[in-house]
């Protein structure tokens, strides 16, 4: 390729996950082909169980394909890396340590010394607007102020590319809306690569300058079309006629068929593992 | 005995919930006077009942009262022991067994424990024999114990290391286990190896079901202790208890078999309060 510097470009190939062992494996996503330029927002939405958080997990390393390429500009991707943010629903947080060393994780895993690695915490402790909480514990912060240290605790890796998994699904309503700004907020300053699962059309609208819509199990792409409203985005913008079409447009893809049965939430993890206990009778 | 060290008695028998516990706790710190009151009157009757069952030296056929001591006698036993020199050296011995007993528990328990939890090799390869020598008791360890070690000192530590040992490390694995895989998968994509995620993660994720492994090690250390000290030659409470019986001075079983249970007690204590200090996150609001 010419001219590519690290900009985030993710791309997917003829992307098949399989789960599960023997009789019991089943496809979670087939044939995926997929393309995002860097430095695009593009959320990909789709009916729970249809395996879009899966997608995310193989994007971020933790599970692999079963047939196809995933890369991000151009390198295949073989695992984890920092470069590649993920950004959970809830609970990721390590309770033990406090926001600020929640935040300055990833550069002490990069061997940054703990003056300059807690400064730097700071500045992106003060992006997501939690100024004065940085000798919290986690426990101590309500669901919507976690979400921001997570937020901030991806990006002070400056990632390429930022993963999130339904990050506000499990926050109220009116948190919710507020963290929809202040992500387009942080986005606009540091304008990485971000894709995010959603099953919330309005949430997908309002912050994508794309959608992608997957179908229910074995997750296809089924639409993909651009959201080219201006930025910043307004909260008014739900009473577009564009946007109340597009939506209209999601509603139909996302119909469920009368006589299939919702599926359980997947995880970018695949399956939750059996428990295995090594002493049975503890 | 106060009634506080009742209450956190109380609450180290209490259900593993962290909750639960730490109502409990902080009930043991301020309870109200009518539960003050009902608990100390608890012991007052338990006295009395002692007092009149062994100076009536009630024989039932199946127990007999004839040969315990009244409490009255137990507590002059315990006055004469006070001002005797050889309580230092007692206690001191005592102390020295349990404490490496525990300590080395500790570190052989945590080591395995998190092995266990994290590999399946070390699982198939540490599994099954632990399993078989967990059911053994104490008692069984002396012969081979005075056979293995050089010094005395050494078997009776390992006795007591045995009593610990298992508490510790099953607690270790429950704890190692019970870690959420989101927080590793988290510290992978932030950029952690295997050394990081065991140091950074599982380590700290652990520590609170390795506290309650601790604490309850250290009593069963105390508990080991009369049998490791059945080899002793010369000092420690558990010779103590048992030299007192071969000597027919029966006063002093009680007063030895009551320090056994005080300093049990109290070392198991000052582990959860260490334990406390140790893991400041938890009580901070935390519900994971």
């Amino acid at each position: 390729m010419i001219g590519t510097h690290a900009e985030g470009r993710i791309a997917v190939a003829d992307a098949v996950i399989r789960l599960g062992q023997g009789a019991a494996a089943f496809d979670v996503v087939e044939n995926i082909n997929l393309t995002i330029p860097g430095r695009q927002f593009v959320c990909l939405l789709g009916p729970s169980g249809c395996g879009k958080s899966t997608l995310l997990g193989a994007l971020a390393g933790h599970l692999s394909l079963s047939r196809g390429r995933v890369a991000v500009d151009e390198e295949e991707i073989t695992g984890p890396d920092p470069e590649r943010g993920i950004v959970f629903q809830q609970h990721t947080l390590f309770p033990w340590k406090s926001v600020l060393d929640n935040i300055a994780f990833g550069l002490k895993m990069k061997g940054v010394a703990k003056d300059r690695r807690l400064e730097e915490a700071r500045t992106y402790l003060s992006l997501v607007g939690l100024d004065g909480f940085g000798d919290r514990y986690p426990g101590e912060l309500s669901g919507g102020m976690q979400q921001r240290v997570e937020i901030a605790r991806v990006l002070i890796n400056q990632p390429r590319v930022l993963l999130m998994d339904e990050p506000f699904g499990a926050l109220d309503a009116q948190t919710r809306l507020t963290m929809q700004e202040l992500l387009l907020d942080v986005w606009t300053r540091l304008r990485t690569t971000v894709l995010f699962v959603t099953h919330d059309i309005d949430e997908a609208l309002f912050l994508g300058d794309r959608v992608l819509v997957m179908s229910p199990r074995p997750g296809r792409i089924l639409d993909d079309f651009p959201v080219s409203f201006d930025r910043p985005r307004q909260r008014n913008l739900v009473v577009n006629p564009t946007f109340a079409q597009m939506k209209r447009h999601c509603l139909d893809l996302l119909r469920p068929e009368a006589n299939v049965h919702p599926l359980p939430r997947l995880t970018p993890l695949g399956l939750s593992a059996a428990k295995r206990s090594a002493f049975e009778n503890h | 005995m106060s009634a506080s060290a009742l209450g956190t008695a109380a609450a180290l028998i209490e259900p593993r919930t962290s909750q639960s516990r730490r109502a409990a706790a902080q009930a043991g710190e301020r309870l109200p006077l009518r539960r003050v009151a009902l608990r100390a009157s608890a012991i007052g009757l338990t006295l009395i009942a002692w007092q009149l069952l062994a100076a009536s030296k009630l024989d039932l056929g199946i127990v007999t009262f004839r040969n315990v001591p009244t409490p009255i006698e137990a507590a002059q036993a315990a006055w004469n022991l006070l001002h005797s020199p050889k309580l230092g050296a007692h206690l001191g011995a005592s102390l020295a067994r349990v404490v490496s007993g525990f300590l080395a528990a500790l570190f052989a328990g945590v080591g395995l424990g998190l092995a266990i939890g994290r590999s399946r090799l070390a699982t198939d390869l540490l599994l099954t024999p632990l399993e078989v020598l967990r059911p053994i008791p104490a008692v069984a360890w002396i012969p081979l114990a005075i056979l293995m070690f050089p010094s005395s000192e050494l078997s009776m530590a390992f006795i007591t290391f045995t009593g610990a040992l298992f508490p510790i490390l099953l607690n270790t694995v429950h704890g190692v286990e019970g870690i959420n895989p989101r927080l590793v998968a988290a510290a992978r994509s932030l950029g952690a190896g295997r050394v990081a995620i065991l140091r950074e993660v599982i380590l700290p994720g652990a520590a609170p079901s390795i506290i309650t492994g601790a604490a309850i090690g250290m009593g069963t250390a105390w508990f080991c202790l009369v049998t490791a000290e059945m080899i002793s030659g010369q000092y420690g409470i558990g010779y103590f208890t048992w030299e007192s019986y071969t000597l027919q001075n029966y006063d002093d079983i009680v007063v030895g078999m009551l320090l056994i249970g005080l300093l049990g007690m109290g070392s198991s204590l000052v582990v959860r309060r260490l334990g406390r200090l140790a893991t400041p996150w938890k009580g901070a609001g935390d519900k994971r």
